[in-house]
């Protein structure tokens, strides 16, 4: 009792100090002033319609969300509904993040509209009023916490017709549920540890430099500390979120439910999208060293090690090496030894530096895989170059010190311990374009890995690269299999400069499509620069050496120009197409954007509406998904005869650039509005960039 | 420029492989480093708080007799830390139904020790000195073994107590083993104090049969603690 009446005093203190009055018909309470608000404006036997607890609390204090955090509680209605009538639970709008000491509370501040179905029976008479009658309750925080409730009322009349709207509630409604998280697109796992769990959102293909925070929000407590910090990365494969273990240990053994918050960056600021999932427990074995996939991933690397030393790359470099050891069989089995270990060691360094970029690369965030170097058209153009001269020296176009006058001498130079690393760092470098069978599924599994599992995986792969030579260099028996050293062996050496020639082809047309025919003649001009020098430096072969050296160094120093060209030339990646323009988006029939499309259909007088997207936005998914492909959106789509473009711009197509830049935006989301119309016709809409089904039917009724 | 497959000038020479595997090996200095960093992050944040199962953090803090009392002194009895915080709703709610008071009877009469802190720093709510806590204890009939003050909030930090009330049950040998909310109904409402289940009682239940305590940790419900 005395506490009712001190929370009667405190509210009278409250409203002498200030608080706004209450609007007629909404019920007071000291701190939250609470109604009850319903979508409709008559209720209609049989049809659910939604109603919703809005409170209005006091500057500084705050409610709670259904996942109240480390302290706090949600509130809640007791009903007392006409009989027949049913109320669903609250549909919880997302909260905010109260940080209170150590502690970490969700709520809400300033206002917030709870959102609820309602059905009536289906056996409701018309004419007559009925009256929603219910005790709302909560708790209302600020420094202190006041628990507070009030009766809440609603008396709505029965018609017989069509429900129809209640203008004020319905958009207060509105409001609120475009605030609730949707269901999220992409699948959720999660991983505990002892002191950590790591959540997993396969949101592949997200531009990590686009998203500017990410916040998990369980729907219960005890499975991870609310209070620590989120470690967020995301990368081409998704979102991982690391976060310390809650208290509540048998909490990892279900699905950890709860809201995701994403937020992304766009042109006109950040759009904060709230997405619920259900992540399901996944065993570390899956994901962090599980002994078993570790092993396996560890044998397919060497298998694919193995079998890269038989791709159309390296197999020259490699056999090239073994007519080394079949020239100096009758040599020193030591010396072959230590040659065989210099040559691994050239592999494997190569292999563990390519790693340690690679794992650094992506500790930075960098959406890559293997390979990542051949997004680059300058690394490939330097690949076809270094293929194109090794093929000439196999040729024989360029000789070092006389033809075949290596060939004869001990491996014993000091300079030769050099030769056989260098040969093992070629052999990782050609390697590089090659991708063997079961390579793949190690390295895919290696990325996901800590580094020293990433490290070892890697290494594995170098060592089934190193291995034919390493055995043949160890066991100079299986050598002396091959045929005795005679003419054949600088005949298979011209032979094998063929798939060089042909790597390097393939690798100019790689250019190509990376950087167009320009690209193309950059690298081409190279490969005659390479030719011409090489020639130069055998027909020179007279001169002294001096003269000799600087002619040809002078034609090479011309490659890097080529290399700055090819730079300035097309973006990384251009080309490509990516799957999100074959992804039909729901009711509505998207054509691909082209400028002459767009041209072509508003000189005919079509109305068109284009939808710039990227497979990496975030926001875009959500409105296609919230909007777009609403039914009641692609009716209005086709009542006004709207042709419906979808421009694609996970690829940064210039062409879509151009038009992005002609209205006055660099990136997407962007939804624009060509009424029907001579061209000369008003500027086109430009809807907003967070849609909603209302706006676009709003601004296709407009026109 | 020139490759082949073995040649007095060599593709690398000594000084370039020195620089390669320095290189890598510097990359993976800095990838250790980066590790290891993340690593300590982790357990201090880990070692934050009080975890049942493991040792309950140690204390020595004033009573409000101006005695200092030890968690140490305590070895050989069970010891029930009660967080509280006389203003707040849902401690109200366990003393003015006389729930809370039923409960230290109970329990201390079986020897158990029963300590309530309080850890509202000064000017806050529930910040009392310690005559004001006497008299509490006093007019609210309440008998817990002492009534510790924790205005600087070292001890209630080092247990990660968050609520008033916020209940923890140690063993005779210093193991937590409960932490977590007095019962099962999160409100404020007397009416809901008949039908709760007391997780307090039933982990002294458990503990008194030898069984492993069946829910050692609970979400604690209440008002925050006032910490300075």
């Amino acid at each position: 009792m005395s506490l009712r009446i001190t929370l009667a005093a405190l509210a009278c203190v409250f409203l002498l100090l200030g608080g706004s009055r209450p609007s007629t018909g909404a019920s007071e309470g000291p701190r939250v002033q609470v109604e009850l608000l319903s979508e409709v404006a008559a209720v209609v036997a049989g049809e659910p319609f939604r109603v919703a607890l809005r409170q209005r609390i006091a500057p500084g204090w705050h409610t709670y969300w259904m996942n109240p955090g480390d302290s706090g509680e949600p509130p809640r209605i007791e009903w007392d509904l006409p009989s027949g009538f049913r109320a669903g639970e609250f549909v919880w709008p997302l909260p905010e993040r109260i940080s209170v000491g150590s502690a970490m509370t969700y709520g809400y501040s300033n206002e917030v509209v709870l959102p609820m179905a309602m059905t009536p029976p289906a056996n409701l008479p018309a004419g007559k009023n009925v009256t929603l009658r219910g005790r709302a309750s909560w708790l209302v925080c600020e420094k202190i916490c006041v628990p507070e409730e009030a009766p809440v009322a609603l008396t709505l009349p029965v018609a017989a017709g069509a429900p129809s709207l209640d203008p004020r509630g319905a958009a207060l409604i509105a409001a609120a549920r475009r605030n609730v998280p949707t269901a999220s697109p992409w699948p959720a796992s999660f991983v505990a540890t002892p002191a950590d769990v790591t959540l997993t959102v396969k949101a592949s293909g997200l531009m990590p430099d686009r998203i500017t925070d990410v916040w998990f929000f369980p729907a219960r407590w005890g499975a991870i500390d609310l209070a620590a910090p989120q470690r967020a990365r995301v990368d081409a494969e998704g979102i991982r979120l690391d976060v310390a273990r809650g208290q509540l240990r048998e909490a990892v053994a279900a699905p950890i439910d709860g809201v995701l918050v994403v937020s992304e960056r766009l042109d006109g600021g950040v759009a904060r999208h709230a997405f619920s999932l259900t992540a399901l427990p996944r065993s570390p074995g899956t994901d962090a060293a599980g002994l078993g996939s570790l092993l396996r991933a560890i044998a397919l690397a060497l298998a694919g090690g193995l079998v890269l030393n038989l791709m159309p790359c390296v197999l020259p470099v490699l056999s090239v090496k073994a007519l080394g050891l079949v020239r100096h069989a009758s040599d020193r089995p030591a010396l072959l030894r230590a040659h065989g270990l210099t040559y691994a060691a050239g592999v494997l360094v190569s292999f563990a530096i390519v790693a340690g970029v690679l794992i650094a690369l992506r500790a930075g965030g960098e959406q890559i895989g293997w390979g990542f170097q051949l997004q680059s058209p300058a690394f490939v153009t330097v690949l076809a170059w270094l293929f194109f001269s090794v093929a000439l020296g196999f040729s024989g176009v360029i000789v070092v010190s006389g033809r075949f006058a290596g060939m004869g001498q001990t491996l014993a130079a000091r300079s030769g311990y050099g030769g056989s690393f260098a040969a093992g760092a070629l052999a990782t470098v050609a390697a590089t374009p090659c991708t063997a069978p079961f390579m793949g599924a190690a390295l895919g599994f290696a990325v996901t890995q800590p580094w020293p599992i990433a490290l070892a995986i890697f290494e594995a792969l170098g060592l089934g690269l190193a291995l034919p030579y390493l055995v043949l260099s160890f066991v100079p028996a299986w050598s002396r299999l091959l045929p005795g050293p005679g003419p054949w062996m600088a005949r298979l050496q011209q032979l094998l400069a063929f798939p060089l020639y042909a790597a390097a082809a393939w690798l100019v047309w790689v250019v190509s499509q990376q950087a167009g025919p320009h690209g193309v003649g950059a690298a081409l001009a190279g490969l005659v620069l390479i030719a011409f020098a090489a020639w130069l430096h055998g027909a020179l072969g007279g001169i002294r050496a001096l003269w000799r050296h600087t002619a040809t160094w002078t034609i090479a120093a011309l490659l890097p120009l080529l290399i700055v060209g090819i730079l300035a030339l097309g973006p990384l990646g251009a080309g490509t197409r990516s799957p999100a323009s074959e992804v039909a988006s729901g009711g509505l029939a998207w054509e691909p954007f082209s400028p002459e499309r767009l041209a072509a259909l508003r000189a005919a007088g079509t109305p068109v509406f284009v939808n710039f997207t990227a497979a990496w936005c975030v926001t875009c998914l959500v409105n296609e998904r919230v909007a777009l492909r609403s039914p009641a959106v692609a009716d209005a789509f086709t009542r006004k005869g709207v042709v419906a473009l979808k421009a694609d711009w996970t690829n940064r197509d210039p062409a879509i650039g151009q038009v992005l830049g002609s209205l006055g935006r660099s990136g997407v989301p962007l939804y624009v509005l060509y009424a029907s119309g001579a061209e000369t016709v008003a500027a086109p809409t430009l809807l907003p960039q967070i849609l909603t089904e209302g706006a676009v039917i709003d601004a296709l009724d407009k026109i | 420029m020139r490759w082949r497959y073995e040649e007095e000038d060599s593709y690398m020479s000594p000084d370039s492989l020195t620089r390669r595997t320095f290189l890598a090996g510097t990359t993976l200095v800095g990838l250790t480093a980066a590790t290891v960093r993340g690593a300590l992050v982790t357990s201090a944040w880990a070692a934050a708080v009080a975890k049942v199962g493991e040792a309950a953090p140690a204390f020595t803090i004033a009573a409000t007799t101006g005695k200092d009392v030890s968690l140490a002194d305590q070895r050989g009895k069970i010891v029930v830390l009660e967080w509280t915080n006389h203003d707040c709703p849902y401690v109200r709610k366990h003393y003015e139904s006389g729930n809370m008071q039923s409960l230290q009877k109970e329990i201390t009469a079986q020897g158990v020790t029963w300590l309530t802190i309080i850890s509202s720093s000064p000017g806050t709510q529930g910040y009392v000195t310690p005559k004001q806590a006497d008299e509490l204890t006093v007019t609210r009939k309440a008998s817990p073994t002492a009534v510790l003050l924790d205005p600087t909030g070292v001890v209630g930090r080092a247990y990660g107590a968050t609520n008033t009330p916020h209940m923890y049950v140690i063993d005779k040998v210093g193991h937590l083993m409960y932490a977590g909310a007095i019962d099962d109904r999160p409100t404020t409402r007397r009416s809901d104090v008949p039908g709760a289940h007391n997780y307090v009682r039933a982990a002294l239940d458990d503990m008194a049969a030898g069984r492993p305590v069946q829910t050692p940790v609970t979400r604690a419900y209440g008002c925050t603690v006032k910490y300075a």
